[in-house]
């Protein structure tokens, strides 16, 4: 019954291997069939894989295949294997999902580009690595999907190559990625050497079963070393501090590859790889401290910067990397299932706020500056209608899905168990972030959508409803923001509605079963106040409730006056939050450049001068005079050989005299 | 074995080098067709090594021995084990393929080059063969001729001083092994007999000195740091083909001396420079890796990279266990597929623009889609992406050095960072960015070039997915290699054992972060 699983993969990388090869003889409606009905395939393929998941008893819920042996060499033996358990199926399911309705909007986002094929085949690519990632059984298998996303990801931002610029963004992309996929690589040989595998289903047992036995202890340092550096991978590929740098230039790509890769899918991979190895980090307390503080520092920091933004699609990319932090909160806090869930939710309405600028973009003839939209939601009802829809999800109104995701993630971090201390600090880090992307994506709205159009004539004449092939993903995108947050209904409210129960809790609950247990066994079973609950739960609502009235007062209510008072009186504020924390000019000063004067020297001096200048012809040269020199005495003459020769019979003469 | 298929193997190609000698100079067709025919056939030749291969035994195959020089005891005596028998393969695949990117692009002394070509992959096939010192160093030494001369004939203008460069190099490490090789003659038992050598123990101070003696021309030959300044000028200079055995063939070489002379016989030395190997090997990974960054020209950024990446194999031979070793002997084949083929890539460009300069490039995607696909490939490979044949290299050969010494993984791993870096930005000069006016119009590959390249791009995918295909032909022999270094029965098992080790430490430290 589980032999099918490599038909999910498999799917794609046929519709990249045929658009790829073939795509540039095909016509275009050929080539987006071939697109779209391969990930179709693969998405009907995982939904019967979780139909036959979820028919099984809920410990057993494991299907697995191996494919081949890939690597076996001494004890290190690896197969090329697929897994689908619980945490997989829910990854399975929204990116080929999300990755199915993003492929139908392409077909109408990209219909003018000429390199349709070559668009269609990166993007199949894509999906082909990112069910890899999803599906392996092993870290290996991960990484290679890990890699293979990066790869399609640097396609996609660098997919109008000839502007240096995209080639810039995409060429970042990579190598800020290859610095934490070098955490990654090390954190499995550490596993490696420490286990001596690094498949799931041996390795968390494994850890599971020394830990029970007391010969593996909390926080010991080769845990937290092992947990921090495939945090140091997460934060490459999952954008958080340090290496969030290259999420806002990867806007460079089409808007529908921002929607899918830099946003709903492959940027939450770091937060899924922390969720799977969740026994690891509930091991390493220390590690969860330093997972969690990093992601609030990263969600509030992307959350200021987001709010000086004029780019349409840079706001939505600051608030994908803040975003990102609620996860790796969620995650960081023990809250491994609080954090899949908003990865799922922020997948939903995420998609959709970037395929509502896509949208937006399209309709402005490619402008993305804010500042000449404006009034727009009369002459595009269904994009506003639904993007407004998925802001609100964002901020966190309920019932819409960003509030059960992010309040039951704030609520967590509220209790951090193993740190009480930091979580409340890390709970109203969060809190305040919330309000100020309530603040930040109104904004958006509101200089988008209403008031009055500020563009040139010509783009006022364009404007235009998108056809149905981009509105209709909207919608179901929309559906989804609204709808998908009612899997995750915590046990407070759920108990006044006919006790519905918390699915998304029940469901994952044999995959963090171990985590869970070792929390309790450490710091006891908390008991929380319900008050408590609804105090907090009230108190996220009105500050996302005060950002919005923030923005609606500066933007619609006095706009501009108040602004650029604020902005006049705050000013190095507002010039250091407008330029980014300068942060990638820092980088700049402090590696790029000296990494290449390193290069220089090592190579004007050190090879040029040092090693060939004075070793290699150096010597050289000493043979030449030395050689100029002998041959001075082979000169010929008589008196020359003469006198050498009595040189020569008084030294043999003296070495005997005075040595024997 | 009856039938001398190495024998064959080595004189067929320098039989039919001479056959091209009559062939009158103005018909370069017929030249070329017939030292593809030449090299084909000789391929095809090779295939029992790899189908009739045995690979449940170290001991040689395919032996054939034959007393030479009886009063000084020199046999001629070949033979392959599961070490040396890829490289025998993989010498007759790149040779057809330097034919075929050689087409047009040598347009002078036509027959003499692929004379010379022919020569040179007779005597690298049988440096790889011989078992016998005096027959390996006259191979060795025979070699550097041909070589000398694709440099010093067909390469750029620089050619000359790149050649002889070159050859003073080699020629200098190469006599320091030849005293080391007489040493042995007579502190040996008056052989030349590389296994019956192998199989004595030598004092260790005897040991030092021939360690050092072999690493004298091994090092020259990988080229390690810090002697590895004539592969960028000796790289630079050659034309296509020259490149391509240079870096898929030749430096392979000097790692193959470690494994097959200097760990053998020198066991106890090898263990005890355990750790100043790995040092220059490292050295060499980020020193090659940095040096790319500064570079503006194709040819040299690729012999740079090539000097990083030889670095990987030496720390992998010196890391001395299953995984890191395996890794390295498989990266030395990776690093020839891969390397080749960018440098049969380049080859192929520069046929078109004449120039190496990286600034001359750019947008080429738009025109040479085809070539840029494949170049990507390439450069994906050399990086190491999962996927590719570089990754299962690099994977194996960092775990190695990690297990053997946590700081030699950790600081290798950095030069895959470095390693993308270089490239891609290449990879953006070369084929993104704005359309460079010198590119316009260039034709996208034709029917031999893509040839040339498609079985690289076969390779890199087979060896990448599936590497035991090319793992289970070293298990054993590598296991016996180990065997013989570090004494134990098999060079595994060091992986796991740590695990006591590193929890005990645990215990000692725990909860120092603090619960509650």
């Amino acid at each position: 019954m589980e032999n099918y699983l490599f038909l999910i993969p498999l799917f794609p990388l046929l519709g990249f291997l045929l658009n790829g090869l073939l795509g540039c003889r095909l016509e275009k409606p050929f080539i987006s069939y071939i697109g779209c009905a391969s990930v179709g395939a693969a998405f009907i393929t995982a939904v019967l894989a979780v139909y036959d998941l979820i028919g099984r008893p809920a410990g057993d819920r494991q299907l697995v295949q191996v494919l081949w042996s890939w690597m076996a060499v001494g004890d290190f033996q690896l197969d090329v294997s697929l897994m689908i358990d619980q945490l997989s199926a829910v990854m399975i399911l929204v990116v080929t999902g999300i990755s199915f309705l993003i492929h139908i909007y392409s077909t109408g986002y990209m219909h003018e580009d000429e390199s349709y094929w070559r668009y269609f085949a990166y993007l199949n690519m894509f999906v082909f690595f990112m069910t890899m990632l999803v599906l392996g059984a092993n870290y290996v298998v991960m990484f290679v999907g890990w890699e293979g996303v990066g790869l399609a990801s640097y396609l996609l931002i660098g997919f109008w190559y000839q502007g240096t610029e995209n080639a810039d963004a995409g060429k970042k992309a990579f190598i800020v990625n290859r610095i934490g996929d070098f955490g990654f690589v090390l954190g499995m040989f550490l596993l490696f050497t420490t286990f001596g595998t690094l498949s799931y289903l041996e390795l968390f047992p494994e850890v599971a079963g020394l830990h029970h036995q007391g010969s593996l202890s909390m926080n010991s340092p080769v845990m937290i070393a092992i947990c921090l550096l495939l945090f140091l991978g997460a934060t490459g590929k999952s954008a958080q501090i340090p290496l969030y740098v290259w999420l806002p230039d990867a806007m460079a790509g089409p808007t529908p590859v921002s929607a899918l890769i830099h946003a709903a899918t492959m940027v939450t991979a770091g937060v899924y790889m922390v969720a799977r190895s969740n026994i690891l980090y509930t091991l390493a307390p220390t590690a969860l401290l330093i997972v969690s503080l990093v992601a609030a520092a990263t969600a509030l920091m992307a959350a200021t910067i987001g709010i000086l933004q004029n780019d349409i699609k840079k706001v939505l990319a600051y608030s994908t990397v803040s975003q990102l932090g609620y996860m790796f909160i969620g995650v960081g806090v023990t809250a491994y299932t609080a954090g899949i869930f908003h990865l799922m939710t922020h997948a939903f309405f995420k998609a959709c706020l970037f395929l509502c600028s896509g949208s937006v973009i399209h309709a402005m003839g490619g402008d993305q500056d804010m500042r000449n939209m404006g009034g727009l939601c009369r002459k595009m009802p269904i994009t506003y209608a639904t993007m407004l829809i998925a802001t609100i999800a964002i901020a966190g109104i309920p019932p819409f899905a960003g509030f059960f995701s992010k309040d039951e993630i704030l609520w967590k971090a509220f209790n951090f168990p193993y740190y009480p201390a930091a979580g409340k600090i890390i709970w109203f880090i969060g809190t305040l972030g919330a309000a100020i992307t309530a603040f930040y994506m109104f904004r958006l709205i509101f200089m988008t959508f209403h008031g009055n159009f500020r563009g040139t004539e010509e783009q006022a004449h364009h404007l235009h409803e998108s056809p149905i092939s981009m509105t209709c993903p909207l919608i179901i995108l929309a559906i989804l923001s609204i709808f998908g947050g009612w899997l995750g209904i915590p046990h407070l409210i759920g108990q006044h509605f006919g006790h519905v129960s918390n699915v998304m809790e029940h469901f994952f609950e044999p995959v963090f079963a171990d985590s869970q247990a070792i929390v309790a066994a450490e710091t006891g079973i908390l008991h929380h106040a319900p008050g408590l609950e609804w105090t907090l739960m009230a108190g996220s609502v009105l500050v996302a409730l005060a950002g919005i009235f923030m923005a609606w007062t500066l933007y619609i209510r006095y706009p501009e006056y108040l602004l650029e008072k604020l902005a006049r009186a705050y000013s190095l504020h507002y010039r250091l939050v407008y330029n980014k924390y300068y942060v990638d000019e820092m980088y700049y000063l402090l590696i790029v450049l000296p990494v290449y004067h390193l290069s220089m020297l090592l190579w004007k001096i050190v090879d040029a001068i040092v090693i060939d200048g004075l070793g290699v012809n150096g010597s050289g040269w000493i043979i030449r005079k030395g050689s100029c020199a002998a041959a001075k005495i082979h000169n010929g003459y008589l008196q020359t050989y003469g006198s050498f020769f009595v040189l020569g019979v008084v030294a043999i003469l003296g070495f005997l005299i005075f040595y024997q | 074995m009856d039938f001398p298929l190495l024998s064959i193997l080595i004189f067929f190609p320098v039989l039919g080098g001479l056959l091209l000698l009559p062939i009158s100079k103005e018909k370069a067709g017929v030249i070329r067709g017939v030292a593809l025919l030449i090299s084909g056939i000789e391929m095809l030749i090779a295939l029992p090594l790899w189908f009739n291969f045995d690979k449940t035994t170290h001991l040689m195959q395919f032996v054939e021995r034959k007393s030479w020089i009886p009063a000084w005891n020199v046999e001629y005596y070949l033979g392959v084990d599961g070490i040396s028998v890829l490289f025998v393969l993989l010498s007759t695949l790149v040779t057809v393929l330097c034919v075929l990117v050689s087409w047009t692009a040598i347009e002078t002394k036509v027959k003499e080059f692929f004379v010379s070509l022919l020569v040179l992959e007779g005597a690298m096939i049988g440096v790889f063969c011989a078992l016998d010192f005096f027959l390996f160093y006259i191979l060795w030494e025979a070699m550097l001729i041909p070589m000398f001369l694709i440099i010093g004939v067909w390469g750029g203008p620089n050619r000359v001083y790149a050649a002889v460069k070159f050859f003073l190099y080699t020629l200098v490490g190469s006599l320091l092994m030849l005293v080391g090789i007489i040493t042995l003659y007579f502190k040996g038992g008056h052989t030349f007999d590389i296994l019956a050598l192998a199989s004595q123990s030598y004092p260790l101070k005897m040991q030092m000195v021939l360690f050092w003696a072999f690493f004298a021309a091994f090092a020259v030959k990988v080229p390690m740091w810090p002697v590895h300044t004539w592969l960028p000028d000796a790289h630079t200079e050659a034309p296509a083909a020259g490149s391509v055995v240079l870096a898929a063939i030749l430096i392979k070489m000097g790692a193959y001396g470690f494994l097959r002379f200097s760990m053998p016989i020198c066991p106890d030395a090898a263990k005890a420079m355990m750790v100043p190997m790995i040092v220059l090997s490292l050295i060499g990974i980020v020193y090659g890796a940095v040096i790319c960054l500064a570079q503006t020209d194709l040819k040299r950024l690729i012999a740079y990279s090539s000097v990083s990446h030889m670095g990987y194999v030496t720390l992998g031979i010196f890391a001395m266990n299953t995984q890191s070793m395996e890794g390295g002997i498989l990266q030395m084949i990776n690093h020839g597929i891969v390397t080749g083929a960018l440098f049969l890539s380049i080859g192929i460009i520069y046929e078109r623009t004449h120039t190496r300069v990286i600034a001359d490039y750019g947008g080429m995607a738009s025109h040479m889609p085809i070539m840029a696909a494949l170049f990507l490939l390439f450069t994906m490979a050399a990086v190491g992406l999962p996927g590719t044949n570089g990754f299962i290299g690099e994977f194996m050969i960092l775990l190695g050095g990690f297990v053997a010494r946590s700081w030699a993984g950790v600081v290798a791993a950095t030069g895959v960072i470095i390693g993308a870096g270089y490239m891609l930005w290449l990879y953006q000069r070369v084929f993104f960015n704005p359309v460079n006016e010198k590119v316009v119009g260039l034709p996208d590959l034709n029917n031999r070039e893509l040839a040339t390249l498609l079985p690289m791009v076969a390779l890199i995918l087979w060896v990448g997915l599936y590497p035991n295909a090319m793992l289970s032909y070293m298990h054993v022999s590598v296991a016996h290699l180990l065997e013989q270094v570090t004494g134990n029965p098999v060079g595994t098992g060091d992986a796991v054992g740590s695990l006591a080790a590193l929890v005990g430490q645990a215990g000692e430290v725990i909860s120092a972060g603090g619960l509650h």
